[in-house]
């Protein structure tokens, strides 16, 4: 019954994305109005793998662009220069950009406490500053010509796939885990945790999961350059994750949907624009420190199992107390 | 030889601005141990800030200098005021990222209101060039940096024999030792982020003097170079900020004689990267003792 | 038989000397007490046989391993668990969550399992369920096991700190000043507890201690430390009646 259930659930969500992605092609959706859908779900990917570290390994990282903009560019790389297919350049974004996170931890875990956000950020401006001097890349001016292999049912898989896959990591050992180290690391070394190792591979993940969402992101805009990835792209993925809830997915969804909604509706204020977004945060910050959501999450985002199984040992063993402490 | 020595006025120039600013970051980390994004972009309101007082009321230099740094004190007091006094006991990532949406929001702000193209700064200087040991040298250099080295004895003094001062270090180390002061910790707080943003804003104007543009974002690069070199120096460290100030200096204008200037950026951060792998705390930095 | 010596441990911090020429010999199953004045240096013996700190003289050997330059996390896996005198529990996850993670390393399945939800996965979180409820059912905390960590009150934090120690299986139990804290009446509860759980889990048990009467009434052994040196060892009726103790604690009285 419950299979049934689930399985009927997941084929209504797929039939909307794939109704949505038809609404567009013959464009009874304006091709705009898909563009900013697509962008909402690459900020979700973006906002959510920036959770992993910010939120729920505790560390502070700001540098996220970096690895969105190694994800971009190694993929157009494949589409553009070895005209390799747009689902082989995703996933070699993917990897790279998850390996050079890995790497960075190397680093970045033997400092603690800010340096962990100077050794990210100071990794995002190296990277800009490569592809700025480099010509292979086009330097500053950028790389064009990235073939249109973004559509609206792509963007949808991989942000519900992403949400998933963090969810079942997030409720497992991993989760637990990093939830632990960031809430005591002491102790949680003491728990036989190999602190470093597991921060370590909470940055691959994260890191490869902005580059995938690098690499949607270059092939949705077809072009790209190094100044899409500077620190302002940082900042806003930071503006979202902090509006949304710090340790919580469904945060995540909220402040992307929310904040990406909102500049787009904001549009004709020109610049302004940009100063409502930082009045935002602050305010939120100022009235809500932990973001929207704090670290709550919807019920559907829990896992069901557990409780049942905890309700029946509980009303069972209640009886007996253990008298002899 | 005059080469070496041009390019060592340049590298001491830049390095007392990166100092000047390096020293804001420094003392607000030891009071708040708050990374206080905002303050690059209270060196470029600062430059601003110069900018209007010299073209509107037509001020000569020094007074333009002394009317910005207090407009600039004025500014950091409130941004600390309205912004981070709030959040003091909540988590800490909460205050930092606050200090991010300021520093958004002055650079923003400043842009929607003042337009995003650059600006030629007034020329409040006559610029002369005399030689020194074979080193064209102009007056503006000297003066650069003699202002800063001025600046940061004035400072030197203020943390060293004054009250506030001491209470500042208390602070930092101590902070039982503070109530037996009789001086708040707002105060003292107050005191430290208007220093701060004093030397910010004349670090501003300096760097319009030199180079003669500002713009809304000035104060992104230079605020960043500024906080590598203070924890460079080892951030909270007073001494600190002025020994990574002049060293990022030093490297930045050697480096570039080497290198594409392009790559100056990069280097800077890199460099950091490698000090802070080697010894995290920073140059001048104890080694922390775990507390269990 | 020798569980664990510690051989002539001395550490310095900035010059400060913090314990100096520290020597212990725990026998399986042992209940030992380290008692001492405030910064006599018994929190830094801990942190040094945990390898919080790594000391700048001398050895540890636990079960004929040298772990004096070991990681805590290695140590924790080779069988020695502690407490902290200022209780560390993961505040924001639940009672469960807390005994949970002290079993990570005895699940074995990697991400991929967790992923997509597979057979061993189910498994060993089943499992691990079942374990970690039998272990909060003992500790007559599993009716609060979606309570916050914060949440619970002082006596059930420092009981859930403990089952939270035990569930990593350990040989050795560490606890660090326990009933810092507590009034007469809980203390006593405490010392009921220590000795429960040292017959229970046959464990053997060291003790620091900063009230004498907690570990007179269960401790077999007790070693004084103050100003990082030992300065008594014996029974409990020994210590009681040694001067250099009674002298080192007086000092602490007129504090008082």
């Amino acid at each position: 019954m419950k299979i049934i259930k689930s399985i009927a659930f997941w084929t209504v969500i797929l039939a909307l994305g794939i109704l949505v992605e038809m609404l567009g092609r013959f464009e009874y959706i304006n091709p705009y109005v898909i563009q900013v859908l697509e962008l909402i779900g690459i900020n979700i990917i973006l906002v959510s793998s920036l959770n992993i570290i910010n939120g729920f390994l505790g560390e502070f990282a700001i540098g996220h662009a970096g690895f969105m903009a190694t994800g971009a560019y190694l993929s157009a790389i494949c589409t553009v220069k070895f005209h390799m297919p747009f689902a082989l350049g995703f996933l070699a974004a993917g990897l790279l950009s998850g390996l050079i996170a890995y790497l960075i931890g190397v680093p970045a875990f033997k400092t603690f406490g800010d340096y962990l956000a100077v050794i990210t950020l100071g990794f995002n401006m190296i990277i800009v500053n490569l592809l700025n001097n480099l010509e292979y890349v086009g330097a500053a001016r950028g790389m064009v010509g990235l073939p249109k292999s973004t559509n609206f049912i792509w963007v949808f898989c991989a942000t519900i796939l992403t949400l998933i896959i963090f969810r079942n990591i997030i409720f497992s050992n991993y989760g637990r885990i990093w939830t632990a180290i960031r809430e005591n690391t002491l102790a949680a070394e003491m728990m036989g945790i190999n602190v470093v190792r597991s921060k370590m591979v909470a940055f691959a993940i994260a890191g490869c999961f902005a580059g995938l969402a690098g690499a949607l992101w270059g092939h949705m805009l077809q072009y790209i350059n190094p100044s899409s990835f500077t620190y302002l792209k940082s900042t806003d993925m930071l503006t979202m994750l902090y509006l949304g809830g710090v340790g919580s997915l469904t945060g995540s969804v909220l402040g992307a949907v929310l904040m990406t909604g909102l500049l787009e509706i904001l549009r004709d204020l020109g610049v302004w624009r940009m100063v409502i977004g930082p009045v935002i945060l602050v305010l939120i910050m100022l009235t809500k420190p932990l973001g929207l959501f704090g670290s709550r999450e919807l019920k559907i985002v829990q896992p069901k199992s557990d409780r049942e199984e905890v309700q029946k040992y509980v009303s069972h063993a209640g009886r007996k107390h253990n008298n002899e402490l | 030889m005059s080469y070496f020595i041009q390019q060592l006025l340049n590298a001491l120039q830049l390095g007392s601005i990166y100092a000047l600013i390096a020293l804001g970051y420094t003392m607000v980390y030891g009071v708040l141990g708050l990374i206080n994004f905002a303050h690059g972009d209270i060196f470029m309101a600062g430059a601003f800030f110069g900018f209007f007082t010299a073209y509107l009321l037509k001020l000569p230099l020094i007074p333009t200098l002394i009317l910005s740094m207090l407009l600039a004190s004025a500014l950091g007091i409130m941004i600390e005021r309205i912004a981070y006094r709030p959040l003091r006991k909540a988590p800490r990532m909460s205050l930092i990222i606050t200090a991010l949406g300021i520093s958004l929001f002055l650079e923003n702000f400043t842009r929607a209101t003042l337009g995003g193209q650059p600006r030629s700064f007034p020329k409040l200087l006559e610029i002369q060039d005399f030689t020194f040991l074979g080193a064209s040298v102009t007056n503006l250099q000297v003066v650069i940096i003699l202002v800063s080295i001025f600046l940061m004895l004035v400072l030197r003094y203020i943390v060293q024999n004054t009250m506030i001062g001491k209470a500042m270090r208390a602070v930092s180390d101590n902070k039982e030792v503070l109530a037996l002061m009789g001086i708040s910790l707002d105060t003292v707080i107050m005191v430290t982020f208007g220093l701060g943003s004093a030397l910010a804003a004349t670090a501003g104007i300096l760097v319009g003097l030199a180079y003669p543009v500002i713009d809304p974002y000035m104060g992104i690069t230079v605020g960043w170079k500024a906080f590598i070199a203070a924890v460079l120096g080892g951030i909270g460290l007073i001494n600190g900020a002025l020994v990574g100030g002049f060293i990022l200096g030093f490297i930045e204008i050697f480096a570039a004689a080497l290198l594409p200037s392009t790559y100056r950026d990069g280097i800077a951060f890199t460099i950091l990267i490698i000090v802070l792998l080697l010894k995290p705390t920073g140059l001048l930095g104890r080694p922390v003792i775990k507390k269990v | 038989m020798s569980l664990m010596q510690v051989e002539n441990i001395t550490m310095n911090f900035d010059g400060l000397r913090a314990v100096q020429n520290f020597n212990l010999d725990l026998q399986e199953g042992e209940l030992i007490g380290l008692i001492g004045p405030n910064g006599a240096g018994k929190t830094t013996v801990f942190n040094i046989l945990t390898g919080v700190y790594i000391p700048s003289q001398g050895t540890v050997t636990f079960a004929g391993e040298n772990i004096t330059k070991h990681a805590p996390w290695q140590i924790n896996r080779s069988g020695i668990a502690r407490t902290f005198q200022n209780i560390r529990l993961f505040d924001n996850m639940t009672v469960l969550d807390n005994i949970k993670v002290a079993m990570n390393y005895q699940m074995k399945y990697k991400m991929f399992s967790a992923v997509l939800r597979t057979p061993k996965y189910r498994q060993e979180e089943s499992m691990v369920l079942k374990e970690s409820l039998e272990m909060l059912q003992l500790f007559n905390l599993v009716e609060k096991y979606n309570f916050l960590a914060k949440n619970l009150s002082y006596g059930e934090q420092r009981r859930l700190e403990i089952a939270r120690a035990l569930t990593t299986k350990p040989r050795l139990l560490l606890l660090d000043e326990p009933a810092a804290g507590m009034n007469a009446k809980e203390s006593e509860e405490l010392m009921h507890l220590i000795s429960w759980i040292h017959k229970k889990f046959n464990l053997t048990i060291l003790l620091i201690e900063h009230h004498m009467p907690v570990v007179m009434g269960i401790c077999q052994r007790i070693k004084v430390l103050d100003f990082g040196q030992t300065i008594a060892e014996g029974t409990p009726d020994e210590i009681k009646n040694n001067p250099k103790v009674i002298e080192a604690y007086l000092g602490e009285e007129v504090d008082h």
